[in-house]
């Protein structure tokens, strides 16, 4: 009997729900067969087995919110498994980490036997002591567990005594996101009082290294409430989707990490769509579609090689700029569930039709939910186009731990003065079409005059795209 | 049509009607669903509510016995037991039809009749009326418990009775045994006592109210002797029979006790209560019913199911209505979107006999096992005035409290009105107050509530009524 459990599934990822579970009792399964498919973070992943035989047990189901290391399935072996032996291991380790059950000591008279009364012994309250490995510190207001949780205890003087405090003041630190035990009571005996949990509630918010995403601790966050919308009419509350509180996340601590600047600009796209729509068919026989994102992940894919600060990620901690030797673009794509980053790899080793086909392959993909986390991960750099839904210019968040994004709007026809139009002829007003360019950078990687240099440089590959043949 | 409910309470017993008014109150759409005319459940119907009002009458006979002492005669009383059946029910009636008309002001919907579940978010009621479809985003589990029932020791005879049946006095008997010496059998056990039955106690463990300090218990036991005819330790029983041609019931006894097969006219089965947790349709949700009978709930009293909660009786030990109303309201603040955990520091347990017996927190035997180091503050109740006025000086009053810091970690108090005195105490627990705290307290005189203050002081060496040598 060999017990498959969920595999590491990339950087950072630590479970997901269930979506599908793809095998039943009875099948036989074999080496990287797809047995589950897995909602994470950012992407849908059906989960290949690392085990071969005969299912004999499925422990999951839809819904499901299963960690890294949960057992999914236990088959009969059929073909040894290298996996196997050490699965097994990692699961008798989880086990000592488990639940203990300990006897109830003295028990309240109503539960007092009488002769014969076999069935009526005192109930061992099963209790769990040790906290499962991996459990957030602070429990969910409303957490959505697939195991039973824990067990409280039932408080009547089975634990020995807690911190000494009121419950009011325990209520006050639970609300807050103090722990009461951590709290230093400076009442007779050790009491806990209101004050110490707020002065408690202060200490470990001057802790907090300030600037930095810790700024945004469960603690700020739980001080701030949110009032009773119910008063004003009805509301309805959903619970966020894994991809949506993800987002939230990771932008809430971009913007706290990173000193933004937005730098704008226009460039005259004229020539490059007169070329786009000249190549458009030829790309759509090669099964690409000839955006300007696609020219453009070109294009910033050599800009960053002549910029190579734009291609960094800033480690404050060990005070050291890391450069990246390889050139990835990152491309927002919005999806009816949210925003996703697929990453376009080596894009400066790549031609535009080879991008308009791998971005028009990544796209679906994330539309159908099958983008891997490895796709999403290991951009340099990244393109945010709106232009497709209007806009003039808009301020994107620095995809952390990238230093700089470009925000595309949509292009707009406009008079250009040009000084020189026909030869020996007046000087005057053109129609040109515009494209708007945002570029938001972490001014701690870039200063302004070098972002400016490099949103020139990608304005003039736009406007010249003869420029990047010559020289990219 | 199915109503559509924010919140549905299974069970209209002290959980579930404190959860549906308190829920009603914070604003939700709230039905109380129960098979009863009127919310109330085992507590008001066939539990606390009724017992008490039998105890009562036991009380007033016994003083009116005692009054003699006093330079006061009465004769025999005489006992119609109609009109006292009547009493009873009157209460009961009373206090369920008041909890009735609550529950219409507070707008709560109560749908009399058996439920079924359907599902985690639906359910259907068989009512006298026909059947109601009922829809709801949370649901509360308060089903309550019943009496344990031991299969060697039925039988088919109104002879035998268990807490309800014993509760409707069907007459008094000559003789009544009751098996179970909790404090179910000795309340029931008092009061037909007091009426005139003979009644003899048996326990299969080596004494009554097991879980209780042996030292409040032994106050109880001096005046059970007296009252009842006798009272069989270690005693087991092996078999009932009917006895002189459906008369009687002939019980074998095993143990100690000298006399192997006795006849008597009723036996009262008071072993304990079993949870209700029986639910029809429970397993078309998630939750978790454990070995136990329990339905296994988080600290916030969730079960597996997350939209599903657990209150009272069925959700754990002890069961007590009091417990069960706290219960309900963290469930309902938990379903409102606060951080509320179910963590009493104190439960009071309180047994209803002559004298009382309650305690709350840890029992000494508890501080024993659990090694902290800690003291033992007694006061005897014979040093205090208020006690020999009642001529009630048999009680006991204990504080168990932390070395050093004097932290009351228990109290506990045997003697006339303990129920009311043990409230201080589960406030001083709760609150961390220690016996300085206990001590530096005015408490009105002449009052029994003083010997909390009187233990106190004797921990310091100081009491006023006690001499101790103080402490070096």
């Amino acid at each position: 009997m060999t017990e498959f459990k969920v595999p590491e599934l990339g950087e950072n990822v630590v479970g997901g729900d269930v979506m599908r579970v793809m095998v039943n009792v009875g099948d036989t399964v074999a080496h990287d067969q797809p047995v589950l498919e897995l909602e994470t973070d950012k992407a849908t992943i059906e989960v290949p087995s690392t085990v071969a035989g005969t299912v004999k047990e499925v422990r999951v189901k839809k819904g499901d919110k299963i960690k890294v290391g949960a057992v999914v399935l236990t088959v009969e072996e059929g073909a040894a498994s290298g996996n196997g032996a050490s699965a097994q291991r990692a699961a008798k380790d989880t086990d000592q980490k488990t639940a203990k059950v300990e006897e109830k000591p003295g028990a309240p008279p109503q539960k007092s036997e009488a002769p014969a009364a076999a069935d009526a012994k005192p109930v061992a309250e099963a209790r769990v002591l040790s906290m499962p490995p991996r459990v957030t510190p602070e429990p969910p207001p409303a957490p959505v567990a697939a195991a039973p949780p824990p067990r409280a205890t039932d408080g009547d003087g089975q634990r020995g005594p807690v911190a000494p405090a009121s419950p009011a003041v325990r209520r006050l630190a639970r609300e807050i996101g103090v722990n009461i035990d951590e709290v230093q009571g400076s009442g007779p005996a050790g009491r806990i009082s209101q004050e110490d949990v707020k002065e408690h509630a202060r200490r470990i918010l001057s802790s907090v290294p300030t600037g930095v995403g810790g700024a945004a601790s469960t603690l700020a966050r739980a001080t701030r409430a949110l009032p009773d919308f119910q008063k004003w009419g009805d509301v309805e509350r959903q619970p966020l989707s894994n991809i949506r509180r993800v987002t939230a996340e990771h932008l809430s601590y971009a913007w706290n990490a990173i000193p933004h600047v937005t730098q704008f600009d226009k460039a005259d796209a004229t020539a490059i769509e007169a070329l786009r729509k000249e190549f458009k068919e030829q790309v759509a026989k090669a099964g690409g579609n000839l955006t300007v994102t696609a020219m453009l992940v070109r294009i910033l894919a050599t800009a960053v090689t002549r910029f190579p600060q734009f291609n960094a990620s800033i480690d404050m901690e060990r005070g050291e700029l890391i450069s990246k030797k390889y050139v990835n673009v990152g491309v927002a794509v919005d999806t009816d569930r949210g925003l996703l980053v697929p990453v376009i790899r080596n894009a400066d080793r790549k031609n535009i039709t080879e991008i308009s086909i791998e971005i028009n392959q990544l796209a679906a993909k994330a539309r159908d939910r099958k983008l891997t986390v490895e796709e999403m991960s290991g951009g340099g750099i990244s393109i945010s186009n709106l232009g497709g839904i209007g806009g003039t210019y808009f301020t994107p968040i620095v995809n952390w731990p990238e230093v700089a994004i470009l925000g595309v709007s949509r292009t707009v026809i406009e008079p250009v003065w040009n000084p020189e139009s026909g030869r020996g002829k007046e000087p005057k007003f053109e129609p040109r079409q515009m494209l708007p360019l945002s570029l938001s950078y972490d001014h701690r990687v870039i200063d302004g005059a070098d972002a400016m240099r490099f949103l020139r440089w990608v304005v003039e590959a736009i406007e010249q795209p003869f420029l990047l043949s010559l020289i990219g | 049509m199915a109503d559509t409910f924010q919140l549905v309470v299974l069970g209209a017993g002290p959980g579930g009607y404190a959860a549906a008014f308190y829920a009603a109150d914070l604003g939700m759409r709230v039905a109380l669903v129960d098979e009863e005319k009127n919310p109330g459940g085992v507590c008001l119907y066939r539990g606390c509510i009724p017992s008490k009002a039998l105890l009562h009458v036991a009380k007033v006979i016994d003083e009116a016995k005692h009054a003699g002492n006093w330079g006061v005669t009465f004769t025999e009383p005489k006992v119609d037991i109609d009109k006292l059946r009547g009493f009873k029910q009157g209460v009961v009636d009373k206090l369920t039809a008041g909890v009735g008309s609550i529950a219409k002001m507070r707008k709560v919907t109560f749908v009399q009749g058996r439920a079924t579940l359907t599902g985690p978010t639906s359910m259907s009621v068989a009512g006298p009326g026909g059947t109601t479809e009922l829809q709801f985003e949370h649901l509360i589990l308060a089903t309550g418990s019943h009496p344990t029932k031991i299969p060697t020791l039925s039988l088919d005879s109104p002879r035998m009775m268990d807490s309800t049946s014993g509760l409707e006095i069907p007459d008094v008997p000559k003789s009544l045994l009751v098996i179970g010496g909790g404090y179910i059998g000795l309340e029931l056990g008092t009061v037909y006592a007091t009426l005139g039955s003979k009644v003899s106690v048996v326990e299969m463990t080596p004494g009554l109210l097991p879980g209780a300090d042996r030292d409040l218990v032994g106050v109880l036991e001096k005046r059970l002797k007296n009252l009842f005819a006798s009272i069989m330790l270690n005693t087991k029983v092996v078999k009932v029979a009917l006895a002189n041609e459906g008369a009687g019931i002939r019980v074998t006894f095993e143990g100690d006790v000298a006399d192997k097969e006795q006849v008597f006219d009723r036996v009262l089965v008071a072993v304990g209560r079993r949870p209700n947790s029986k639910i029809p349709g429970l397993e078309t949700t998630k939750v978790k019913v454990a070995a136990n009978g329990f339905i296994e709930t988080d600290a916030q009293r969730r079960t597996a199911e997350p939209n599903i909660f657990a209150v009272g009786d069925v959700a754990g030990e002890p069961m007590l209505a009091h417990k069960a109303s706290h219960e309900a309201r963290v469930a309902v603040e938990v379903i409102a979107g606060h951080k509320a955990v179910f963590e009493p520091q104190a439960i009071p347990a309180v047994v209803f006999t002559d004298p009382e017996i309650a305690w709350c927190g840890m029992t000494e035997v508890q501080a024993q096992a659990s090694g902290i180091d800690f003291e033992v503050a007694k006061f005897p109740w014979g040093a205090l005035g208020r006690a020999i006025t009642i001529d009630r000086p048999d009680g006991l009053t204990k504080l168990i409290l932390e070395k050093g810091t004097g932290r009351i970690l228990g109290v506990g108090v045997a003697g006339s009105g303990a129920g009311e005195l043990i409230a201080e105490g589960v406030l001083a627990i709760e609150m961390g107050a220690t016996a300085e705290d206990l001590k530096l307290v005015i408490h009105p005189h002449p009052t029994l509530s003083e010997t909390l203050m009187e233990s106190a002081e004797v921990f310091f060496g100081q009491s006023t009524h006690v001499y101790k040598p103080r402490r070096k």
